[in-house]
């Protein structure tokens, strides 16, 4: 399998190199180019690194992720490499800075190789929502890869890099890896510092990691969290060693959402495996239940607005006046950011703003943007409350497997989509997506497993279990 | 004589903002500074580049809790900031940090002078902390309009008043107090032309009788204190011209124009934004602690009503006096050091506002820049109370000698200079018996009554005596010859 782990043991062997390593990658992305994964291959900058990587390889200095290639979300900053949050309005920007979790990447070796396709700033869940046209599934192309971290699901599943960095708002890391049959992982609000991520929804934005592996999530998770000064929203304590990880479980409380496994939108496949699933734990000498949970129907629309009231104010930077695309029929001030605004974003990214700056506006922030703050307070507060006992929650990732490119057009329908995966962005807790399951359509769907905040350590040692196990 | 004028009152209200001294910025590690070359102050933060996170400087904390413990405020516990959210080409991020439900200062309050020597306090609603703006420069480009993000996130406090301000005389008073407070803290240089204080005005007017406030009008763009309290004596008349001429008040936003003194009409309030305040969700709140008040206290200079009233009470200086000596903190700390050498407190106060602040206006330098130690001018005073020098030779000669030797002490000055006063009778008498024998004739005229020319014997001593005399030992002596 394509993971860092069985490259470290061909590196160890001497069968291969970084450089001929990148060298491949870089040419299965040029004959995968029809997937629309990458938005561009830092071609020349991967190979130096890659070069000046098996140099301190061969002097013994490598470090961690010497040698790990790793394809990044196009909403993650890469000094003087350009970053667009797939939107023309940013068509062309090159960054000043590196994003912290970049910098952490690079101090210990990986190579970074590209940026990979997203839906326009992170807003959506089937990556067509980009200006730069969509991504295919490379399980069926006909698919959507899910969104908004597409590209990277399927980078990864295509192995077309080692791992891919995602960014997850509501779901935009899970999602994607339970359509395209990879490790998604969400940390903890606030483990990897925001800092050089595009925010979308600030306060439940977190950059994660896509792999093939469990073993890849953590080391890459270890690398890349901890306290981070520019990000003062990010957890104070430092990460524990993660990797590598341990073998087995001991029994553990686990906790099944009767009221999302057996939600009515739930395809009746993956209803009866999550089922399943519950049983076999049992049967393992862990001790599940299933409880209920009442506000499920109001997650996606309490995530909706807070999301969309930081996005309208997030995105008012992007004025046509500082950086990024201007119209150019602009004549004065309230022209370029009519103007810009209208034709440099997307027709998603437009109706997200017009929705978070009502729920903001006077006379109306208190029946909606206020509102959805009570309701994710009572959300953290079950959840919290769930974990006094519980271990580990588990749900499925989606209601579904991967839909046919174009087949969603009511955005209802597709908001409905985060149905599962908001909750731990609206709670702050940790959660990954397993690729346990293959759906008899021959599609690949996760299961998702939510731990209490900052329980990564035993969130990924019990999801390297798992994988091993079902 | 009444007019109608004299049928109203005015209610104001101002909004001060002024710019924090700190050395960074409110939420960046940019440079706080003054002017500079255009977008020289800046990084991706200040610039709102994608990515960027702010973070808060504690620096602007302390000042803000500075000038609450100054206004007797109560200090805000949990502060939380807020996105002020509105569209401008020199705010980057499309929205401004400020504090919105949890101001950190609240319920304080400034006292002024009043025209008719009183006292009264403004209540002050609320501080709070915000960041600045970027600047549009619209006059130097014929047709583009440029932007310099220098300021963009430079901290500010925005200081509210009560509408307990009454006329354009109280308002000056108290932009006047408020100035002194932000200079004796040292957290603002207080600068209305460079923009480090500004202050929009809410005025409304209403009859004396009525019970209801009458409409307010916001007025913008009053770069210096005596314009502020132009623009509001401008506008209390407009209003009640308007208010008498049957005519009803808008609810607007004015600018005024210093050059022909009155105000004009920029937008109306329906046009306003709607800001979208919602909590800031980059930061997180900010937890003052009593410990941090406490440490901020004991770093907190004298302030000025705090000295006036000592040196009133305590020095029996008289209220002018005391006020000028506090009216700024270097010349108060200066004085502060030199009763510290003296107990000549009068003397002291004389000196400074005399000899000392006339070199200072002549020279136009700061006290700071001033060579003489307090010790030096306290020496002065002693060998003046100790009849060692006159006043007039120790103003006239030795103050300026010291200036120009200002490591010598005035004794050794006077010393030097041969400028010690004559005590010794026998040197006296003698310089008196030369006067007298010179105008003989004088002397047979004052015996006969003319009692007025002991002024010229004496300014002959003194001319004999290179005014080195003591003119009180030298009066006696000499009507005691004369009188013989």
């Amino acid at each position: 399998m394509n993971t860092f782990q069985a490259f470290k043991s061909d590196l160890n062997a001497g069968k291969t190199s970084c450089v001929e390593t990148t060298t491949n990658f870089i040419d299965k992305i040029k004959s995968n180019a029809h997937l629309n994964a990458f938005l561009e291959i830092f071609e020349t900058t991967a190979l130096q690194q890659a070069a000046l990587v098996d140099q301190k390889i061969k002097e013994g200095k490598g470090g961690k992720l010497a040698g790990m290639v790793i394809g990044i979300k196009d909403n993650i900053c890469y000094i003087n490499h350009k970053v667009s949050a797939s939107s023309k309005i940013l068509e062309n920007f090159e960054s000043l800075f590196s994003a912290t979790a970049i910098n952490r990447l690079l101090q210990e070796d990986a190579i970074i190789i590209g940026r990979l396709n997203c839906d326009e700033f992170a807003m959506g869940s089937s990556n067509e929502n980009s200006a730069f046209g969509p991504v295919k599934n490379p399980l069926d192309t006909s698919k959507v890869p899910g969104g908004s971290s597409g590209g990277s699901a399927a980078a990864v599943a295509a192995g077309l890099c080692h791992a891919a960095l995602g960014s997850d708002t509501g779901g935009s890391i899970r999602q994607p890896a339970s359509f395209c049959g990879v490790v998604g992982l969400k940390p903890s609000y606030g483990r990897i510092s925001r800092y050089g991520l595009i925010a979308y929804g600030s306060s439940l934005d977190q950059i994660g990691p896509l792999t093939n592996s469990v073993d890849d999530a953590a080391l890459l998770l270890e690398v890349m969290g901890g306290p981070d000064g520019m990000d003062t929203t990010a957890f104070q304590e430092p990460i524990e060693n993660l990797f590598p990880l341990q073998e087995g479980s001991s029994p553990k409380n686990i906790v099944f959402l009767g009221d999302a496994v057996n939600h009515p939108n739930t395809d009746p496949e993956i209803v009866s495996k999550t089922k399943g699933l519950a049983e076999k734990l049992e049967t393992l000498g862990h001790h599940v239940s299933f409880k209920s949970f009442d506000l499920i129907d109001h997650l996606v629309p309490a995530y909706n607005v807070i999301s969309n009231a930081e996005a309208s104010s997030n995105l008012s930077r992007y004025d046509g006046v500082h950086y990024g695309y201007r119209s150019k029929d602009a004549t004065d001030m309230e022209t370029t950011y009519f103007k810009s605004r209208s034709e440099g974003f997307g027709w998603e990214v437009k109706r997200r703003i017009m929705l978070g700056s009502f729920v903001l506006s006077a006379g109306y922030y208190d029946a909606y943007f206020s509102k959805a703050q009570k309701v994710r307070r009572l959300i953290q507060d079950y959840t919290n409350k769930l974990f006094e006992d519980a271990d580990f929650v588990i749900y499925p990732t989606t209601p579904n497997t991967a839909f046919e490119i174009g087949a969603k057009t009511d955005p209802i329908e597709m908001y409905l989509q985060d149905i599962f995966t908001v909750h731990a962005n609206l709670a702050g807790n940790p959660c990954i997506s397993l690729p346990l399951y293959r759906h008899s359509n021959g599609l690949p769907y996760g299961m998702q497993v939510m731990a209490n905040h900052y329980k990564e350590k035993d969130l990924l040692n019990f999801s390297n279990f798992l994988i091993h196990t079902v | 004589m009444s007019s109608v004028y004299d049928n109203y009152k005015a209610v104001i209200g101002l909004e001060v903002h002024a710019q924090m001294l700190t050395k960074s910025k409110a939420f960046s590690a940019d440079v706080n500074e003054y002017g500079g070359i255009p977008n020289t102050h800046i990084s991706e933060i200040s610039l709102g580049h994608p990515g960027t996170l702010p973070r808060i400087n504690k620096s602007q904390i302390e000042f803000a809790i500075k000038l609450g413990l100054a206004c007797n405020c109560k200090i805000t516990e949990e502060n939380r900031f807020s996105r002020k959210n509105y569209f401008y080409a020199d705010l980057p991020k499309g929205y401004q940090i400020t504090q919105f439900d949890t101001p950190i200062c609240t319920e304080g309050s400034v006292e002024i002078e009043t025209k008719s020597g009183g006292k009264k306090s403004i209540g002050l609603t609320r501080i709070h902390m915000e960041e600045d703006s970027g600047k549009s420069i619209h006059d130097q480009d014929p047709y583009s309009s440029l932007v310099d993000l220098n300021r963009a996130g430079v901290p500010l406090v925005e200081i509210v008043s009560e509408p307990e301000i009454e006329s354009g005389e109280e308002a000056y008073q108290y932009l006047m107090e408020i100035r002194k407070l932000v200079r004796y803290l040292e957290i603002c240089d207080g600068n209305m032309e460079e923009g480090s204080l500004r202050c929009d005005a809410n005025i409304s007017v209403m009859k004396k009788v009525a019970t209801e406030f009458g409409q307010k009008v916001e007025v913008k763009n009053m770069n210096s204190i005596r314009n502020v309290q132009r623009a509001i004596e401008h506008e209390i008349t407009r209003q009640i011209d308007v208010l008498e001429k049957g005519g009803i008040i808008d609810h607007e936003t004015r600018t005024f124009d210093a050059a022909s003194g009155i105000t004009f009409g920029m937008r109306s309030k329906e046009e306003a934004n709607d800001y979208r305040f919602f909590p800031e969700p980059d930061l997180l709140p900010y937890w003052v602690t009593q410990k941090e008040i406490d440490g901020i206290k004991t770093t907190m200079p004298p302030l000025p009503n705090e000295l006036k009233k000592k040196y009133v009470s305590e020095l029996g200086l008289s209220e002018y006096d005391a006020g000028n000596l506090t009216e700024s903190k270097p010349i108060a700390l200066y004085f502060e050091e030199l009763i510290k050498q003296t107990n000549n407190h009068k003397a002291a106060t004389n000196w400074l506002m005399g000899e000392v602040k006339s070199y200072l206006n002549t020279n136009g330098i700061g006290i700071e820049e001033f060579p003489l130690k307090p010790k030096t001018i306290a020496n002065l005073i002693q060998l003046i109370d100790e009849n060692k020098v006159s006043n007039s030779v120790a103003s006239q000669k030795i103050f300026p000698l010291l200036i120009e030797n200002p490591n010598k002490t005035a004794e050794e000055i006077a010393i030097e200079n041969n400028l010690m006063q004559e005590n010794d009778n026998d040197a006296l008498s003698g310089f008196i018996d030369q006067a007298l024998a010179k105008y003989p004739e004088k002397v047979e005229e004052y015996k006969s009554g003319k009692k007025g020319l002991v002024g010229l014997f004496m300014g002959e001593v003194m001319k004999l005596s290179k005014g080195k005399a003591d003119p009180k030992k030298a009066n006696q002596i000499l009507r005691e010859k004369l009188e013989a």
